[in-house]
């Protein structure tokens, strides 16, 4: 028997605002987390803008300890603060460190570069000029791939599965999905699921490198980001964490405590890089695959799917994205829901991207509006058939459904499903 | 640079890593490193090399793991630095 499962609990620390209110605030008047970032003009990136989490030091002081913090770097300060929020969110204190452990709650946080930042900055110019001896214990924690979920399992006394998973920018979404797969089979109670990623020049120097990037508004940041619009180009790069509490049904009600959403259905899959799709293209054959997948585990047709928040990125791959949604919804592009980009806000967050994107999603759903999507009032000419569908401001929404997709490097895909819960 | 001076020093380096705030409020020379003041022992490591730094010394792998105490330490460095 499968169990289902429901989020009953977020937490989220975005450039446009940390905590669920300020966030939600942030979505529903359309402000954008976007800055000039002179660290970047200094390094003379073509882009020098980005999405970085606000007034981080003045938060963390309330969360961590200052032994926390000798062995945290930006990405697991942005878990462990959305993942004691998201954790208290769902009705748990966070524990002392000599607690009980919870047994029943996990953990899949997943970064799409992770440590990067601490090799280059830290460790390396210590390692090669002989100092090996003077790089010390923290540098381990910090940059192995599961850091961000090793910290928050210490933080909350976590016993089940703590783990981290990487596929580029669909990590976020794919933590989710593997997470509900989890609970669905009864494996688990609670997972805390999404993505988390830090704020870094190497981190982004990749992209900036490949010139992916949104070099044209380094004098308008709140304008860089322009997912769908005739005039984006190129992502701005974004960071901090979005996680949510995936619990079983039979538990949340058992703990009599507040469901947001429901999760109906989740789908993981790739294009195998063929049918045009390449390490940083999807096969759009991929895509629809993975869409209808979802949709046939939710059983639901597409005339149920009453919003999309799209992977949409502001490159050249958008208008393909809302080709494949039509194709995937076997509509018309005329036809295509109502659809939005939160990266128009916040940026593009890599590995954090899916959890960050997927708290505003139930956000939507739970609190009845639909997200503006900002800079792109010149609708990209071959998004013109599906123009009236783009949410340009904030609307309300009397929806059901929402359909959550992200794609990443390497040609993967991943597909989640919310319902409103009454 | 005397003993008490040394002391101070060492208490000063080691309190970011003391997990145990409530012990370290009646920190002594006998304070175990570990077991009192709730160091990760990992963190030996760092203190050590903090240690190095400010005292302007080297402690060599087997000093170091026979330190136990605050004392332990300051014994040490001073011995260094003698």
């Amino acid at each position: 028997m499968s169990h289902r499962v429901v989020v009953t609990g977020m937490g989220v620390i975005a450039p446009n605002g940390h905590g669920l209110s300020a966030y939600e605030q942030a979505l529903r008047e359309g402000r954008s987390g976007i800055r000039f970032i002179p660290k970047l003009e200094e390094m003379k990136f073509g882009c020098q803008v980005a999405g970085v989490p606000q007034n981080v030091e003045e938060i963390q002081s309330k969360y961590f300890s200052e032994e926390d913090l000798i062995a945290m770097n930006p990405n697991m300060i942005y878990a462990g603060i959305a993942g004691i929020d998201c954790y208290e969110d769902a009705g748990f204190s966070c524990p002392s460190r000599d607690s009980e452990v919870d047994w029943d709650t996990g953990a899949i946080i997943g970064t799409g570069i992770g440590g990067i930042d601490t090799i280059v900055e830290k460790m390396m110019p210590k390692v090669s000029v002989g100092k090996v001896r003077r790089v010390g214990s923290t540098m381990v924690e910090q940059i192995m791939c599961s850091s961000v979920s090793a910290k928050l399992g210490g933080l909350l006394g976590l016993g089940g599965q703590v783990t981290t998973n990487s596929s580029a920018c669909t990590t976020g979404s794919e933590a989710i999905a593997e997470a509900f797969f989890k609970i669905r089979e009864g494996r688990i109670l609670r997972m805390i699921a999404g993505g988390s990623e830090g704020s870094n020049p190497y981190i982004w120097s990749g992209f900036d490198g490949m010139r992916v990037l949104n070099t044209r508004s380094n004098t308008e940041p709140e304008r860089a980001s322009r997912p769908m619009s005739a005039s984006a180009a190129g992502f701005v790069p974004g960071s901090g964490a979005g996680l949510l509490m995936l619990e079983d049904l039979e538990s949340a009600q058992a703990r009599g405590t507040r469901i947001y959403a429901e999760i109906l259905s989740a789908n993981v899959n790739s294009g195998g890089h063929r049918n045009g799709g390449s390490m940083t293209a999807p096969n759009p054959e991929g895509v629809v695959r993975c869409i209808r997948g979802a949709m046939s585990m939710a059983e639901i047709e597409s005339s149920d799917v009453d919003s999309i928040n799209g992977h949409l990125t502001a490159t050249m791959a958008d208008p393909k994205e809302i080709a494949n949604w039509a194709h995937a919804l076997e509509v018309s592009p005329e036809q295509v829901p109502k659809v939005n980009s939160t990266k128009s806000m916040v940026g593009h967050g890599l590995g954090a991207a899916g959890g960050l994107e997927t708290v505003a999603v139930v956000l939507q759903l739970h609190k009845r509006f639909l997200h503006g999507s900002l800079n792109c009032e010149d609708v990209h000419a071959d998004i013109q058939e599906a123009a009236d569908s783009i949410v340009h401001k904030t609307e309300k929404f009397s929806g059901k459904i929402i359909a959550k997709s992200s794609f990443g490097f390497g040609d993967v895909n991943a597909s989640l499903i919310f319902k409103r819960w009454d | 640079m005397n003993q008490t001076e040394i002391y101070n020093e060492v208490v000063a380096l080691i309190k970011p890593f003391a997990k145990n705030e409530e012990a370290f409020l009646k920190v002594s020379s006998e304070s175990k490193i570990l077991e009192d003041l709730g160091v990760n022992s990992a963190r030996l490591v760092d203190i050590v090399l903090d240690f190095e730094e400010k005292f302007d010394i080297e402690v060599e792998d087997e000093a170091a793991d026979n330190i136990r105490t605050i004392g332990d330490a300051v014994k040490l460095i001073n011995a260094k630095i003698s």
